[in-house]
């Protein structure tokens, strides 16, 4: 196995699918003579020229319409929206029109699009380019969502979303892109549907994805050396939600706790409580307990950023009111 | 028209008045109360759909509005799962999960009538898009209205095809009515064609009540959009006759002059009056085109009403492909 970067695990995974599927292509602003904001597709380019890797127009609208366009007439378009806060630009195309064109037309065509989506707090960009919106799209039949927290399943998420013949979102959190992992060599594709256990334990499940994995692993560290051992999901897709994988893992530890960056309210958390709530409730020994940001848009100025992201403390702080 | 093979005369009328006579039923049944949701008719604008779509293949595409019965049947939909798909039947073109704004039929190339106005133009671009990559020289043409070109869409979606000179065309259908709205209380230029300029594309404004015309000048932007020469703004200027949608109780126009205007400019007459006085078609091959989509239209009414309605574990096929997924 080899250890390359989140961003280098994007380009492999591309390069690869393209290599593969001529009917793959990828299209966004600033990626080809640029190499996108965070390299992600240096180098794509110069190998499979700039018509499949194509720079468009700031057109939003016109660049995920045009995906769907192309995927009902035959190709396999993935789409960049350079940050995920530009899908709100792009909404009718992505929710009225992509996700339900297969259904509202009884099958008669699939829509193999994938929107790659940079999400997350960096470095005070502030209201309109950190959030985090995953959970807006677990409200909309047709769509499934994919969110790797690591190389091998950005790697491996990004590989089965693009051969999914159904629209997937793949959000990819801007500060992963220079974390290095290890990556298994040749054809790695990860399950889009699937969660992993990124750690084992038997006192509390700790529900986490993407950026918030990595925080939540550190928090079991720290909870472990005061004798609470927590076992680690990563969710990996949001939709469909792996709800095996998650009551088998509640059913072992009778205590939960969902981690997130994306606003608390009406989150990805609220939805697994739910579900919790309907189905293992009689299984829990203490009440379910949700992070996430307050109900704040991200505030620019450092200091005020910092109260909206969750540190490991509060991580382990909140395992702790439960254990 | 003198040029005009005759069998491209007689597929004129019949095209329209496939048109014509199916949403003719459509309206009687849906005023009887035998069709759900909504329905919003294309008569009087057949001269558009009919004379652009001669000029298409059926590996060329379309993309359609929520006035698309017409478009549909021009592209060479079948009328039977068109109107089990009104009915809201399972032998529907959509299964009965569309319904009349929602019918596609991808097998002609149609890909969606659209409940969003100016859904259209983006989906287009990328059919056109497609078509390029793929080095084929079909074309996409996308079908809108007046109301339609007040969407931010019309802007990213006709840049975009100038920008990548895309083979599309884009067919506005003028009907002087965005929903109950006039259009010069919404728009300060008087034609939509002389947006064309701002992309750097032609624009041309036809008679979209004169098939002829349609079909001559479509057939051009058609030409030098499969021949590489990118897109066109074409304008069809025509009158919408019916209501925004059956039952409109259309408060906001006067029916008089409704009528005056079918009555002086309707497409199917026009076209009628000079295909006799030029004796390109006699009375009596007109006649026996009537009797056909008659009978058409009848059968199309049988089938729909004799078709099941679609069973209960329908509900969630087609959602996912492959098994598909949910939570509930």
């Amino acid at each position: 196995m080899r250890s390359i970067t989140f961003s280098e695990a994007t380009l492999e995974a591309m390069s690869e699918e393209m290599e593969r599927d001529d009917r793959v292509f990828i299209m966004g602003e600033d990626i080809a003579r640029q190499g996108g904001i965070f390299g992600q597709f240096k180098g794509l380019p110069q190998r499979f020229g700039f018509d499949r890797v194509k720079d468009t127009p700031i057109s939003e609208t016109a660049i995920v319409g045009a995906g769907v366009g192309a995927a009902l007439a035959g190709m396999r378009p993935v789409v960049d929206m350079h940050f995920a806060d530009f899908l709100g630009v792009a909404m009718d195309e992505v929710f009225n029109q992509m996700a339900k064109i297969r259904y509202m037309f009884g099958g008669q065509t699939t829509v193999p699009v994938v929107l790659r989506a940079p999400d997350g707090i960096i470095r005070s960009a502030a209201a309109q380019h950190s959030q985090c919106i995953e959970s807006w799209f677990l409200h909309i039949p047709g769509l499934k969502v994919v969110i790797p927290s690591n190389p091998a399943d950005a790697k491996g998420l990004l590989k089965s979303a693009i051969r999914d013949d159904n629209p997937v979102l793949y959000f990819e959190h801007k500060v992963l892109f220079p974390m290095k992992g290890e990556v298994p060599d040749g054809d790695h594709l990860t399950p889009i549907g699937k969660a992993s256990i990124a750690r084992a334990g038997k006192d509390i499940t700790i529900i986490s994805y993407s950026l918030m994995l990595h925080r939540a692993l550190e928090a079991a560290k720290a909870l472990a050396e005061s004798g609470i051992e927590a076992e680690v999901i990563d969710l990996r897709t949001i939709s469909p939600i792996d709800k095996e994988t998650i009551f088998e893992s509640i059913a072992k530890t009778k205590r939960v706790m969902i981690v997130h960056e994306a606003v608390k309210t009406g989150g990805v958390g609220a939805e697994i409580a739910a579900l919790i709530a309907e189905e293992m409730l009689d299984c829990l020994d203490a009440p379910v307990k949700r992070l996430g940001a307050p109900y704040v848009p991200i505030p620019f100025s450092p200091v005020l950023e910092k109260m909206v992201r969750i540190g490991i403390e509060d991580i382990v702080k909140a395992a702790r009111e439960i254990c | 028209m003198n040029q005009i093979p005759k069998e491209v005369l007689k597929n004129f009328y019949l095209t329209m008045m496939r048109i014509r006579l199916f949403e003719e039923k459509v309206n009687d049944l849906f005023l009887k109360g035998e069709i759900p949701g909504f329905v919003h008719l294309y008569i009087g604008e057949e001269a558009i759909a009919a004379g652009v779509c001669q000029n298409l293949r059926n590996s060329d595409y379309i993309t359609s509005t929520h006035r698309g019965h017409g478009h549909t049947i021009a592209k060479g939909a079948q009328l039977k799962p068109m109107m089990a798909e009104i009915f809201g039947k399972r032998t529907g073109y959509c299964k009965g999960k569309g319904g009349s704004m929602h019918i596609a039929d991808f097998s002609v190339g149609m890909l969606g009538a659209n409940g969003v106005v100016g859904g259209g133009y983006t989906l287009a671009v990328g059919a056109a898009l497609a078509c390029k990559m793929q080095n084929r020289d079909d074309v996409a043409v996308c079908f809108f209205g007046d109301g339609a070109s007040n969407r931010g869409t019309f802007h990213e979606a006709l840049n975009m095809a100038a920008a990548w000179k895309l083979p599309a065309v884009f067919v506005c259908e003028n009907n002087q009515w965005a929903s109950t709205t006039p259009y010069r209380t919404t728009t300060a230029v008087e034609n939509i064609a002389d947006r064309a300029v701002g992309y750097g594309i032609p624009g041309e404004i036809m008679d979209g009540n004169d098939v002829f015309d349609v079909y001559e000048k479509s057939a051009r932007a058609i030409e030098r959009a499969r021949t590489g020469g990118g897109p066109t703004l074409l304008e069809a200027k025509t009158y919408r006759i019916k209501g925004h949608f059956v039952g409109d109780p259309e408060l906001y126009r006067s029916k008089e002059e409704v009528q005056r205007i079918f009555k002086e400019n309707d497409p199917i007459k026009r076209f009628k009056e000079r295909a006799i006085a030029e004796k390109r078609l006699s009375e009596k091959e007109l006649a026996q085109i009537d009797v056909q989509v008659e009978e058409e239209i009848r059968e199309a009414e049988r089938f729909a009403v004799e078709s099941p309605y679609p069973e209960p574990h329908e509900l969630f096929e087609d959602l996912y492909i492959e098994g598909g997924v949910n939570n509930a």
